[in-house]
């Protein structure tokens, strides 16, 4: 008799797993990078291109990387919560503007506002490559050991921003 | 929010410039091997395409990228690790085996030795209950006409 | 006006879809002729009202109806008038539509092609098939109605997503749809048959011609897609084994186990309720494949815009029809009987060895489908099952599978012998064999794998051939006449199976071709530069600017030389659609019985330089011909003689009773 009732048991398994599945993404790809060390990097900054940044000259506070570009609609999104992030002053902001041209990039940043307290270039998207950059924009939370705790893919909205990244950043401050 | 990551990916893919032309001298040996490891890569950006299918903008830089660690020396392996560090497993097609996985490889042969070992055991049963069901030779010569009508056919 | 009509029809069919489910179950289960009589009329007023919607829907499409949401999303008034009625069934919507329209066809055709069989299993098998329209019907009012208003209309549409603009389009759905929806007549007669407790030989002998006709349409649609995928999306594969091809590839598995195992249930009245389970798996598998299609929780280079929504509704429907048969197979299944007697080597065992490993293949194929699945949802990590997971767990289990293919058929009922087995087929074996050792030299290059694949395949064809001789010697000591007059005394059912097995070796000898022959080269040519691949140049002589309907496209002019000799000329293009704004490389391909040859452009370098893709394809075109092959075989396997005789001599049975006299 329990052998006829095992097709209808394995569908209700599948079925259990389907409807959870429902509530997945399963476009999100979680980053192997968390709680691992940043990944290191010289690139020259976006207003002054003869001066170049480094990972090192960053360690020591919490910051947030934000990856964006000029071409990115969705960057348009989140930007204005980034502007109001950095009046406010509570976590330093650094840009990775992605696969961009510089004047587009100057030129995006002065009508939009400028929320980055520095703006690296990564012309040829080698340094998106090693964060596993897959989709711009995308924003690290990293640590002052320079360890990245927190990853966010597309834009940022309130929510994400005020129930996940800040309440991170201060514990990381504190 | 689906809808925003959905039209930011559209974005992504048609916000595309050209490739990085990577000069004439290209290698048939390099080039296959570049291709076959590509096709075992997983567009990220995409629906559900390898690196080698793709031509969106970030499979294009991969691609690159595993042509300059193949022309480097590096190993398959090498160059796989290399994916799997900044993208994670979900990047390759080929699933590595490990704790989580170990289902996923061994199914398909416990699948197939619990089916083969049912059916045989099926088959013997079946052989004696249908000899000891009790049916006289006469009954079941009967059955078999009716059965088998035109057993011609086959 | 219209769409208004169609949405009207739509609510009609449903209105007459619970009645068709209702009343005659009600009525077969107390014996009421008069409610199951209900059914034919039912059906076929389902068909006119839900053939009423899709005119509408097409009607629209071809007007440029832009107040409809389905049109406005997915047409353009610079469509071409084909594409535009083909964009009917390009949305999620308009394809719902389609599904529900084949299904609609097939009740009917089940009303019309049923007068042999008893009141009571017509009443049931459209009951069930009501029931499950339904659920479609619902479906499409609640989440997705094609017929949707949007105001204010926009000035024109959003155009079809440019890979549908193909020909290879128009008919693969339908097709596709045709096998899915097709196997729900089997499992309406399955769950007819187990309400009714009539699960017998006449049973199997009603069931096997519709999974046949259903299994047919299958094939051809999935080798349509394969074909679309090959020449349309440009990098030359056939099969990527992306998750919404599994689902159509998992019926398919299902459904060739079932039209076997029914063989059986028909001649040996033998595994009758494995048989009643398959039926139940293959339509469950079928409509697995819509929840994945259309609910997102699987990404797919096909699927269609989701919804979760849509995703909870369908799951629900799944639910319902499929736990409800499986809990009905687990309730009445127990009660059915053995059927003939057989040895552990005979044709049933074979036939049951291969139903266990087409079973177990399709078990693989949805747990390497679902597996990510699995993860995520346990939290366990995202990772990503592809060509490489398949291939390495799908070709060990087929292999036996394929070699017992070439043994069944030889295989007596009942009892047979494996020494007598090994020296009939020995000639076949052997040759095989030797074929399959030399022949990988002739092409070129030599590994296990190679000879392995083409053993496979020539083991098929040539026990195929061992097989026709065999009965065709026997025919003719029998009557003692030549052995070709002899050819056409075999029944056709018998071609269909040798056809469709013939038809499977065909196709192993283009994928064997393929995966190890292939030949692909990746190269920027300038105007004039050309690329040697195998034995041929390919030239670029040159590049211009085309206006399409609704592109604009740069097209190539590749010569082909071969000696120095130019053979012909292909013209590949890159077009770029104009609403869509979506790139799309339209591949130029010379198909040869023995090889194609493929070119497509890549990306603009500079100047008149441009990246040029060039695939030789050694028998690429075995691959679908092998496919229709099988497919052919099994439209033998229908029109076979007994199928028309055994119907003839029950209606002239029925006949001869009702004319008797009363008392």
């Amino acid at each position: 008799m329990t052998k006829f009732l095992l097709p209808l048991g394995v569908f209700l398994v599948i079925a259990v797993f389907l409807g959870v599945g429902l509530t997945l993404n399963p476009r999100e790809v979680p980053s192997p990078l968390i709680d691992k060390p940043a990944p290191g990097f010289t690139l020259a900054q976006l207003h002054a291109p003869e001066k170049s940044v480094t990972l090192e000259d960053l360690r020591g506070q919490v910051w947030l990387l934000n990856v964006w570009a000029s071409w990115c609609t969705p960057c348009l999104e989140e930007h204005p919560y980034f502007v109001e992030l950095a009046r406010t002053g509570e976590v330093p902001i650094f840009g990775l503007n992605y696969k961009d041209r510089r004047e587009a990039a100057l030129q995006w940043l002065a009508r939009h506002g400028d929320p980055y307290r520095l703006t690296v270039q990564d012309g040829d998207g080698r340094v998106g490559i090693d964060y596993g950059v897959y989709g711009v924009p995308e924003t690290f939370v990293i640590d002052a050991q320079g360890i990245i705790r927190y990853k966010h893919v597309g834009p940022v909205n309130r929510e994400v921003l005020e129930e996940r990244i800040l309440p991170l950043v201060r514990e990381l401050q504190s | 929010m689906k809808g925003a990551i959905v039209s930011w990916l559209v974005a992504c893919l048609l916000a595309g410039g050209y490739p990085l032309a990577t000069g004439a001298d290209r290698d048939p040996a390099l080039e296959a091997r570049v291709t076959r490891l590509a096709s075992e890569l997983r567009c990220l950006v995409c629906q559900n395409q390898s690196l080698a299918e793709s031509n969106a903008d970030l499979a294009i830089d991969l691609k690159n990228q595993v042509r300059e660690m193949a022309k480097a020396g590096k190993s398959d392996a090498e160059i796989r690790e290399y994916m799997v560090a900044r993208y994670g497993d979900f990047v390759l097609y080929k699933p590595p085996l490990k704790a989580t996985t170990a289902l996923l490889w061994a199914g398909p042969f416990l699948l197939l030795l619990a089916a083969a070992g049912g059916a045989a055991v099926y088959v013997r049963r079946r052989h004696k209950r249908v000899a000891e069901s009790g049916l006289t030779p006469e009954q079941h010569a009967r059955a078999e006409a009716l059965l088998g009508s035109d057993r011609s056919g086959r | 006006m219209i769409p208004e009509i169609g949405n009207f029809a739509m609510i009609c069919a449903l209105c007459i879809a619970l009645v068709q489910a209702i009343l005659p179950l009600a009525g077969a289960a107390r014996g009421n002729t008069v409610w199951m009589n209900v059914a034919r009329p039912a059906a076929q007023g389902q068909f006119v009202f839900v053939a009423i919607a899709f005119g509408c829907l097409v009607y629209s499409f071809l007007n440029n109806d832009f107040s409809v949401l389905n049109v406005a999303s997915n047409s353009n008034s610079m469509l071409p008038w084909y594409y535009r009625f083909t964009a009917s069934w390009g949305s999620h919507e308009g394809s719902l539509l389609l599904w529900v329209l084949m299904l609609a066809g097939w009740m009917f055709a089940v009303s019309v092609f049923s007068r042999h069989l008893p009141l009571e299993m017509v009443a049931r098998i459209l009951g069930v098939m009501g029931l499950v329209s339904i659920g479609f019907l619902l479906f499409m009012l609640i989440t997705s109605n094609p017929f949707d208003r949007l105001l204010p209309p926009p000035a024109d549409g959003r155009d079809l997503n440019p890979l549908l603009q193909d020909p290879g389009m128009i008919i693969h759905p339908p097709m596709l749809y045709m096998g899915y929806v097709g196997f729900s007549v089997v499992f309406a007669f399955a769950i007819a048959a187990l309400l009714g407790g009539r699960l017998d030989a006449t049973w199997a002998r009603w069931s096997r011609p519709w999974t046949t006709v259903a299994w047919v349409f299958l094939t051809i649609g999935i080798a349509l897609g394969s074909w679309w995928a090959y020449y349309e999306l440009g990098w030359g594969g056939w099969w990527f084994w992306d998750p919404v091809e599994n689902a159509s590839f998992l019926p398919w598995l299902t459904g060739t186990a079932l039209m076997h195992s029914l063989a059986v249930t028909e001649k040996r009245g033998g595994f009758k309720v494995w048989t009643v389970l398959l039926a139940i798996i293959t339509f469950s598998l079928s409509l697995l494949g819509t929840f994945l299609v259309r609910s997102g929780v699987l990404t797919s280079v096909h699927a269609f815009a989701t919804d979760p929504t849509r995703g909870v509704f369908i799951l629900i429907f799944l639910v319902i029809v499929i736990g409800a048969s499986l809990a009905l197979f687990a309730w009445r299944a127990p009660r059915v009987g053995l059927g003939g007697q057989f040895d552990p080597v005979s044709r049933e065992s074979a036939l049951l060895a291969n139903n266990v490993m087409l079973l177990v293949a399709a078990g693989s194929v949805l747990l390497g489908t679902l597996y990510p699945l699995f993860l995520d949802a346990l939290g366990l990590g995202k990772l990503s099952v592809g060509p490489p997971y398949f291939e390495s767990v799908f070709v060990p289990i087929m292999a036996p599978a394929i070699f017992l293919m070439g043994v069944g058929p030889l295989a007596k009922w009942k009892l047979a012998s494996i020494p007598d087995l090994a020296i009939r087929l020995k000639w076949a074996f052997g040759v095989s064999l030797v074929t399959a050792l030399l022949l990988p030299f002739t092409m070129g290059r030599w590994t296990p794998m190679i000879a392995f694949g083409f053993l496979l395949a020539l083991w098929v064809m040539t026990a195929g051939f061992a097989n026709l001789w065999e009965r065709v010697s026997q025919l003719a000591a029998a009557s003692g006449g030549a052995r070709a007059g002899q050819l056409g005394k075999l029944p056709r059912g018998y071609y269909g199976m040798l056809l469709a097995h013939f038809g499977v070796g065909v196709f192993i000898i283009g994928v064997t071709m393929v995966n190890s022959y292939e030949i692909e080269r990746d190269v920027e040519l300038a105007k004039g530069e050309s690329v040697e691949v195998a034995g041929h140049a390919f030239r670029l002589d040159g590049l211009t600017e085309v206006d399409g309907p609704n592109y604009d496209a740069t097209r190539g002019t590749v010569t082909v030389l071969k000696n120095g000799k130019a053979q012909r000329t292909l013209h590949p293009e890159k077009r770029m659609y104009h609403v869509q704004q979506m790139p799309m490389t339209e591949a130029a391909i010379n198909s040869g019985f023995t090889r194609d040859l493929y070119v497509s452009l890549g990306d603009h370098v500079g100047g008149d330089t441009w990246v040029v893709r060039v695939y030789y394809k050694p028998f690429v075109n075995w691959i679908w011909g092998g496919a229709l092959l099988m497919a052919l075989g099994g439209v033998l396997g229908v029109t076979d003689r007994r199928y028309r005789l055994a119907r003839r001599s029950e209606l002239a049975a029925r006949d001869a009773l009702s004319a008797q006299p009363a008392g």
